[in-house]
């Protein structure tokens, strides 16, 4: 009771009057609604944020620096960019159910009652009991695991994976299902615009205005890109005035659909996209049926990547401390969210680029303590800025290490001389020159080249109907990028056929991006980080040059450098660059790792979209499945049909009981069965026979219409495909049927050998599986129950309808059906097919006119056990290993005709007599229990490979018999009958002795088929 | 992926399925020689380059299509019917 009251108690104070003020808001500016305060959560204290904020922006209001604790070391860490490039502020989001982990706070929207939690740290994130690792660095270098864990091997999954594992990681999934949904979506445009900044707006615009059909995704809340980050002028207005115009005017045409919180994650082969839209993940919890996330499928006839750049860090003493950052973003807080990420900042910049965070800060109030150039001579103007501002300009120096614990106390700094001093500083901004973003380009296998020009790999062969515009294609100019923009968006719209010109670029403010990037310092003080989020330090990449992993392949896999959840989008230079130097290489010549999908992760259940439990996949029900509902089945799945099992009656102990009473009904009276589910396939045409004759194992020119006969299919490599049987109905109509497994496949196979290897038959041939209803009617008693049926006209007596016949009749008065006199069962039976829709009717006619003769339904469950009776083969033999000479087929098999698999069933080890053949099995002890799978080993051999001769493929209790009997696949089986062996199973503890015989238990003389 | 049937236009690569080189040709008929049939069911060629191969639009017209594809880049320069190509393939054999 005490925690609970202390605990209400912090929570309670935490959001007091002096919190809400969020130190480090500036006092106007921003894109931030400042009328609209959201209250969250982040480690169970309560602050307040603004509508318009991220996680990120509302922390740093708040004076939150320290977000999160590394993966390896569990060194502190805090923000360091504002995008989706972000490699430390890694939290879980929301609780329970809804709790997902590893959500970047740069991009997590901030909504009211956000609640957060710092990972990877016990008991708490400002004393992580685990930080002790950051000790034994030396310890945890690259090759860590490879070289510490090796023996005994037996401690590995036991201790050493376990203990990795609490002590290495990220976040911790939900444990409970998903409450939420996600949807699909397919779409079809002429211009896909890929980035919503200044380049991107630009290509939408010129698209969209020549009425192309333009989809524009951006990954962001707002459009803008950094024309909302920057204080910037296009045409006489503020860059985000700009940007708001052109969005205003994008949603305003008729064909342009605008995306925002869609990220662009992968790009396929011949114009496929694919695109995540997070619908609602800025909610607390999504609105009623809308779904959370949507993903997309995007074809597109030509793209305009306009994905931007990503600012690159440099590489430093405790780079990685809470309060160094990313020169852009803090320009970011400071412009889009009004943010001061410290009072007093440190600018370490090689370029610039980053004096442009100078101005930014002094005009959010905030103080510039000193800009350290890594070049030599800087620029009069910037300098007369600097000293206007107050600010130390230190030129040809380098940031070596910082100071402070949990966050930014001070900067280490030595000057071009040489010589160190000691910066006070809450936030460092570094600017080390920018990469323009290769990733979705190089998904199609295309390398990124280097750029002397820029000091980066910019897009190389783009993949077909792709173009790159603006900061993506290096021109990092606002006016390069509008330029290049309006030019790609205008090229793609004229290549679909659209009239467009790009308009003149609107004036900017002059900018200048000179740079002579600083690939590392020289002397760093401490560990120097190349990559933040799998704690990879320039160290690490040093050693792994020393031990030889030397390729850019190697060095990722060894050092584990850009394989973390970010990808390296911040590291992959850094390292590169490092290994280049180590080396004596220029950095072309190190290559580039591959870039793969996705962009940013991806929910797998975007991925599921509905096809979730249930909805995974469709469901099909036979004509029957009504009645049998009504009746109490229990079904069974089989591929994506419901078929019933077995039909419980009241009284029944279990479904053994119901299985044997509706075998030893249809053995003794009558039963029917909806075998609907095998395929059904019309042949017709002249050359319909020819066709049969080419594809069927068995020979067919001997079968007369009214008849039907079994038929094999062998694939080429001469073992069985499937089984059915064939009817002629007439000259040159034949339907087969196909089981229900391969029924699809078989029919792909017929329209092969029809259309390819012999298109000059002049044969059709269409499934029917769908348009008929059929119905097996089995037993003594089947044909009276028949005749309840039949229209009169038709003699189905035993001379003018034996086995095998087959005929067109009517039901139900004048109502299209077929009869096939055929038996799955070895009772007497026939198959009635009827068009589907009277599937229900026909099959309450048959129940009807079958209650005289003591009628029952059976289901898959007694299909099986009579079939096993019979020694039939079926989906456990057939089973891509077995020769029709294996199931005792072989026989039947023509000789002289060319059939598919004719040549290939005859190789040595196809007709090998050693191979294990069909054979039936039964217990020497008749109330012992049989398993399916069990190997047959001689009396007294002791269980090897060399001893294995063969297994058990089917079982089944049989009521007619009154034990359990199976089917198998022996060693020479058919000379062995009497002979008795072990039915070995030690997966399920089995070791039965049986003896072989035939697999045909029930009627070995076929007397009651043919009667 | 996207493939143009010649029957149903440009689809989605999820409606066909794919089987193979299309350049094996089955040794027809009883004369057909067993180590030519192994050839044709197990010998396949692995191009860097432009390859002709069977795919089956089953979800489309069930029609098999021969589809010229480079394999490095999955450029497809060419879509035909299958019964066109073995039609006109037995052609050029009778002439």
């Amino acid at each position: 009771m005490t925690t609970i009251t202390l605990r209400r108690a912090e929570t309670d104070a935490a959001p007091a009057a002096a919190d809400r003020a969020a130190p480090f808001r500036t006092a106007a500016g921003g894109l931030v609604d400042r009328r609209r305060p959201l209250d969250f959560t982040f480690d169970g204290r309560a602050y307040t944020g603004l509508q318009g904020d991220t996680l990120a922006s509302a922390l740093l209001a708040n004076g939150v620096r320290l977000v999160g604790r590394s993966f390896k070391y569990h060194r502190p860490r805090g923000i360091l960019s504002a995008g989706s490039e972000e490699p430390n502020a890694l939290v879980e989001l929301r609780s329970g159910a809804r709790r997902e982990p590893n959500t970047r706070a740069t991009v997590a929207e901030l909504y009211q009652g956000l609640d957060a939690q710092s990972q990877n740290r016990w008991p708490s994130l400002a004393l992580d009991a685990l930080s002790v690792n950051a000790l034994l660095s030396p310890v945890f270098a690259a090759g860590f695991y490879y070289k510490t864990f090796m023996w005994p091997a037996s401690f590995w999954e036991k201790l050493y994976e376990p203990m990795i594992r609490r002590a290495a990681g990220l976040g911790r999934a939900a444990a409970e299902p998903d409450p939420d949904h996600y949807d699909k979506v397919h779409a079809h445009c002429d211009v896909l615009v890929i980035g919503g900044g200044p380049a991107g707006l630009a290509a939408a615009l010129a698209a969209g205005r020549s009425g192309a059909r333009v989809i524009l995704v951006d990954e962001d809340f707002s459009l803008g890109g950094r024309l909302i980050a920057e204080r910037r002028e296009v045409g006489g207005r503020s860059g985000a005035d700009w940007a708001a115009t052109a969005e205003a005017e994008l949603r305003g045409l008729p064909e342009v659909t605008v995306l925002t919180r869609t990220t662009l994650f992968g790009v396929y082969d011949h114009g496929a996209y694919g695109a995540v839209e997070r619908v609602s993940d800025h909610l607390a919890v999504p609105a009623a049926h809308a779904p959370r996330q949507r993903l997309w499928r995007i074809t597109a006839r030509r793209a305009v990547l306009a994905a931007g750049a990503i600012e690159r860090p440099h590489v430093f003493g405790g780079n990685d401390r809470p309060g160094v950052m990313l020169a852009g973003a803090v320009r970011t807080y400071l412009n889009r969210y009004g943010v001061l990420p410290g009072r007093r900042v440190a600018i370490f910049t090689s370029g610039d680029d980053g004096w442009r965070t100078l101005a930014d800060v002094v005009a959010a109030g905030g103080e510039v303590a000193a800009v350290i150039d890594t070049r030599p001579s800087v620029p009069p103007a910037l300098r007369r800025e600097a000293e206007a501002a107050g600010a130390r300009v230190i030129a040809g120096g380098y940031v070596a290490g910082t100071r402070g614990h949990l966050a930014l106390k001070a900067v280490d700094v030595v000057d071009a001389y040489g010589s160190r001093e000691t910066v006070a500083c809450d936030c460092l901004a570094m600017a080390n020159g920018w990469n323009p973003v290769v990733h979705l380009d190089s998904h199609l296998s295309r390398r990124p080249v280097w750029s002397e020009e820029i000091h980066a790999f910019v897009p190389g062969a783009l993949p077909c109907g792709m173009e790159a515009a603006g900061a993506a294609a290096g021109r990092f100019g606002l006016a390069d990028c509008l330029e290049t923009g309006a030019k790609a968006g205008a090229g793609a719209a004229s290549e679909c056929g659209f009239t467009a010109a790009p308009e003149p670029a609107p004036a900017t403010d002059p900018e200048s991006h000179a740079h002579s990037p600083l690939w590392r310092v020289p002397k760093p003080r401490g560990k120097a980080f190349v990559d933040f989020q799998n704690d990879v330090a320039a160290s690490d990449v040093e050693l792994a040059h020393r031990e030889g992993f030397r390729a850019v392949e190697h060095l990722k896999r060894y050092t584990t450098l850009g394989m973390a959840t970010d990808q390296g989008k911040t590291s992959n230079l850094a390292g590169l660059s490092i290994m280049a130097e180590l080396t004596g290489r220029a950095i072309p010549s190190v290559g580039t790792t591959v870039f793969r999908p996705p962009f940013t992760p991806v929910a797998i259940g975007a991925f599921a979209g509905h096809h979730r439990g249930k909805e995974f996949r469709a469901t099909r029900h036979v004509p029957s499945h009504a009645w049998c509902e009504e009746q109490g089945a229990v079904f069974v799945e089989t591929g994506l049909w419901l078929r019933p099992a077995y039909f419980p009656r009241a009284g029944e102990r279990d479904w053994l009981e119901t299985v044997n009473r509706e075998v030893n009904t249809v053995r003794a009276n009558v039963g029917i069965c909806d075998v609907t589910t095998l395929g059904k396939i019309d042949i017709q045409g002249r050359d319909a026979l020819a066709f049969i004759e080419r594809v069927c194992a068995n020979p067919f020119g001997t079968l007369p219409v009214g008849k039907a006969r079994y038929a094999v299919l062998l694939r080429e490599d001469g073992l069985v495909m499937d089984d059915g049987t064939i009817a002629r109905l007439a000259d040159t109509h034949y339907v087969m049927t196909a089981s229900t497994a391969n029924a699809a496949k078989v029919m792909q196979h017929l329209e092969f050998c029809r259309q390819w290897l012999w298109p000059e038959h002049d044969v059709q041939i269409v499934s029917v599986s769908e348009q008929w209803a059929q119905y097996a009617v089995a037993g003594p008693r089947a044909r009276d129950t028949l005749r309840g049926v039949i229209d009169p006209g038709l003699d189905i007596g035993n001379a003018a309808f034996p086995f095998l016949a087959c005929a067109e009749v009517t039901v139900g008065g004048g109502i299209p059906a077929r009869l096939f006199r055929i038996s799955f069962s070895g009772e007497l039976a026939y198959e009635l097919a009827v068009p589907a829709a009277y599937g229900d009717a026909a099959w309450r006619a048959l129940m009807a006119a079958g209650a005289a003769h003591g009628i029952t339904p059976y289901g898959s469950e007694a299909l099986s056990v009579m079939r096993i009776e019979k020694g039939h083969a079926a989906g456990a033999e057939i089973n891509g290993q077995t020769t029709a000479r294996d199931l005792g087929l072989g026989g039947m098999l023509a000789k002289k005709k060319d059939y598919v698999g004719r040549l290939m069933k005859e190789r040595p080890a196809m007709t090998d007599p050693e191979r294990p053949i069909l054979a039936g099995f039964r217990p020497v002890d008749r109330s012992a229990r049989l398993r399916a799978g069990a190997h047959f080993l001689a009396v007294g051999a002791s269980p090897s490979l060399a001893a294995d001769e063969g297994y058990m493929t089917s079982v089944a209790f049989s009521p007619s018999l009154g034990h359990w009997i199976g089917i198998g696949l022996i060693r020479r089986g058919t000379e062995r009958h009497g002979e008795r062996v072990r039915a070995y199973d030690p997966v399920r503890g089995g070791d039965v002795e049986v003896e072989i015989c035939s697999p045909v238990f029930v009627d070995p003389k076929e007397e009651k088929l043919r009667v | 992926m996207r493939i143009r049937c010649p029957h149903c236009g440009e689809r989605d690569n999820g409606e066909f399925s794919y089987l193979g080189d299309a350049a094996p040709v089955r040794p027809d008929g009883m004369e057909a020689e067993a180590a030519a049939m192994h050839d044709y069911v197990y010998l396949r060629d692995n191009p860097a380059g432009a390859i002709r191969e069977l795919w089956y639009h089953g979800a489309g017209c069930r029609g098999w299509l021969v589809v010229t594809r480079d394999t490095r880049t999955h450029a497809i320069s060419d879509v035909a019917p299958a019964r066109d190509v073995a039609l006109a393939r037995r052609k050029g054999e009778a002439a």
